[in-house]
């Protein structure tokens, strides 16, 4: 893995006091991206434009496309180009990207999309907060792949993890999704960012031996394929069909199981490098918190309130969502009488803790539709349930 | 075996073609390893740097294009060629960036991204082959299948309007035009060429006969027949009214270079307006200093 520090060009280095939206846009910049195609959706709007206002100053591109079909396509192509590029959208775009998000898994294409959730489905509750995608990201488009998705709960982790989004997308080749919500988008907090020189990033694993031993499709040690971009001579192909090592299309069963099982290899064998997760009082408790984004925020009053009254109570906030953090979650699941799973859809998440813990402990769901955040005595009344 | 190991000359084509991919997926009689022919023709002639020159096709028969031709080369998802180009060629504005594909595929299911990427003047050139139907997938009516042609999802006969792809391009801004029958090889040829020589939205159409389904279902005769029908039913007519260039089922087609104006492209309409409003500030893209 080959790093550097940040161009200052993208970095507003200081203190500032942005909501969720903006810091996502300004932790691109500090990543260096410098495309971004989108389609004007709320509540993720404010990236788009923060972006707009912002890269004249910085040297870069910002086009509004005719839909998010479009916008997400275009980001392939500008990666392929040699760029860093981000969109983001919330639910019925991110549905329209399905198929191409697809298509960038398949090409191995590193980009960045962040979703705003916010209530589904359809049109649903266009200005008020949701959970109810994280099944979508990662099985909403067809075939089996991997993607790699985060759940920021705070601007200050909007713009963090938007930089952190860009290294991972660079270091697997793979689509990263920054899954926020309408609260967190739109929650206007402290956002420090640091200068330039503090800032690592990761730079793509560029192909550097002779071009005519160049083999797009092959993977490295590590699992992920070197690249190289358009224009500088390697002539190469890629396709959205089932390919080779020299991205040419191959269609049997005996090719697919090569291509398919490597889309899944290079982000399960390296699971354990990409999670990334917050624990708080697990050493001996007897419920534990498993939640994300701004409903782990919420959980903090329910925690705090049930820690008062005596209940041993341990956390678990899921940074990384996709891939799921199964081992620290089996092992949990072998020490507390329960976990207590509060999200913003009728049952997502809490779905991949009951595969993980596999009957070990009991699983109790804290469901809601979204529109509003929960209120903390219903999570409250859940861990007093548990231990009773 | 390969043209080498017979020791034959070469055919000057092989040198654009990923010959490790021959023999290709057409049918005999199919236009467009034709119009593949007149492309490779029109590189070999330009003196575009081909290591900067990228292909992009869509999905469908004339969607495998890119996967045969030697450059930097991408076969992108159903309709979305445009988009995916448009991302090259702002990620890069060095690159030339051709978008080869089918009727369908550009004016069907990516008919959107076509009328954006006209009325943006993206520098893209755009090459469609136009056989009237949804040939990969069986021979099913599209959005350019003449009115009364018979097809698989038309059984009875075409009841819709066809689109006449140069006047939907003109109107929606495109700044190169041009509408050319597959036996017009020379003709095709020099059109692409000034395609890629021009700067903006550049559309060549050339109208290939599909004889496996196209032909067969409307008994067309075989593809010689069809070549040769579509060649002598056409007439040319350079700078037409492009209201007037309507194909019927069987009936004359109009050719010729019907658009050739000169107007800013999207990234020169971005740096000249920034330039402007934002003055020294702005940081110029793509844009050698």
């Amino acid at each position: 893995m080959k790093t550097r520090k940040a161009d200052p060009k993208g970095v507003l280095a200081g203190a500032h006091y942005l909501d969720g939206d903006f810091a996502i846009a300004e932790g691109a910049l500090a990543a260096g991206c410098r495309f971004f195609a989108g389609y004007p959706i709320t509540p993720s709007t404010e990236t788009a434009e923060r972006f707009a206002e912002r890269i004249p100053f910085v040297g870069g591109v910002f086009i509004q496309m005719e839909d998010e079909i479009a916008s997400i396509t275009a980001l392939i192509g500008a990666v392929w180009a040699g760029q860093k590029a981000l969109t983001v959208t919330s639910g019925p775009g991110f549905s329209l990207m399905m198929e191409n998000i697809g298509l960038a898994c398949m090409q191995e294409v590193p980009l960045v999309i962040a979703n705003v959730q916010r209530g589904g489905p359809s049109t649903g509750l266009p200005t008020l907060t949701g959970q109810q995608d994280m099944m979508q990201v990662r099985w909403g488009s067809h075939g089996d792949y991997r993607i790699i998705a985060l759940s920021p709960d705070s601007p200050q982790e909007c713009f963090d993890l938007a930089i952190h989004a860009f290294n991972l997308s660079e270091l697997y080749r793979v689509p990263v999704f920054i899954m926020t919500d309408e609260c967190v988008g739109h929650m206007h907090e402290k956002v420090v960012i640091p200068p330039a020189d503090q800032i690592e990033i990761v730079e793509r694993k560029w192909y550097t031996g002779p071009k005519d031993k160049y083999l797009p499709y092959k993977p490295d040690a590590d699992q992920v394929p070197f690249m190289i971009k358009a224009g500088d001579g390697y002539r190469f192909h890629t396709t959205g069909l089932t390919h080779d090592e020299r991205g040419y299309p191959v269609i049997n069963a005996e090719c697919q199981d090569w291509c398919v099982r490597h889309l899944c290899d290079k982000i399960d064998k390296n699971a354990d490098k990409i999670i990334k997760f917050e624990e708080d009082q697990t050493a001996g408790a007897e419920v534990l918190v498993i939640s994300y984004g701004i409903t782990s925020r919420v959980s903090v009053k329910a925690v705090q309130d049930a820690r008062r009254q005596g209940i041993k109570v341990g956390t678990l906030r899921l940074v990384t969502v996709w891939p799921f953090p199964e081992k620290r979650v089996r092992e949990l699941a072998a020490q507390v009488k329960a976990i207590i799973v509060p999200e913003l859809n009728l049952g997502q998440v809490i779905k991949e803790v009951e595969r993980t813990t596999a009957g070990r402990t009991k699983v109790i769901g804290v469901p809601h539709c979204g529109g509003w955040v929960h209120d903390p005595n219903d999570i409250l009344q859940a861990i007093k349930e548990a231990v009773k | 075996m390969s043209a080498e190991a017979r020791n034959e000359a070469k055919n000057p084509i092989e040198n654009f073609l990923r010959m490790d991919r021959i023999p290709h997926i057409w049918c005999s009689g199919c236009g467009i390893g034709t119009v593949v022919s007149s492309f490779a023709d029109a590189l070999s002639r330009s003196e575009l740097d081909l290591d900067k020159t990228v292909i992009v096709s869509g999905i469908g028969c004339t969607g495998r294009v890119a996967g045969y031709v030697k450059l930097d080369s991408f076969h992108s998802t159903h309709g979305r060629a445009i988009p995916y180009a448009t991302g090259l060629k702002l990620g890069n504005p060095e690159l030339k960036v051709v978008v080869f594909s089918g009727d369908g595929d550009l004016f069907g299911i990516g008919g959107n991204h076509f009328i954006h990427a006209a009325r943006r003047n993206m520098d893209l050139t755009i090459i469609c082959v136009n056989n009237f139907n949804y040939a990969m997938t069986g021979g099913q009516v599209a959005a350019t299948t003449p009115t009364l042609a018979n097809l698989s999802t038309a059984p009875y006969g075409n009841f819709e309007y066809p689109f006449s792809l140069p006047y939907l391009a003109d109107a929606c801004g495109a700044s190169y035009v041009a509408r050319w029958t597959v036996l017009h090889m020379r003709q095709v040829t020099t059109s692409i060429m000034e395609a890629l020589n021009h700067k903006g939205l550049s559309l060549v159409e050339v109208i290939t006969p599909c004889v496996t389904l196209y032909a067969r279902r409307n008994r067309l005769g075989d593809g010689l027949n069809l070549l040769k029908f579509y060649y002598e039913n056409s007439e040319v007519r350079h700078g037409a009214d492009t209201r007037t260039l309507d194909i019927g089922f069987q009936a004359k087609i109009t050719c010729g270079k019907f658009i050739d104006r000169q107007k800013p492209t999207f990234l020169e309409c971005m740096n000249q307006h920034l330039s402007k409003t934002l003055g020294g500030k702005y940081i110029p893209y793509g844009v050698k200093p």
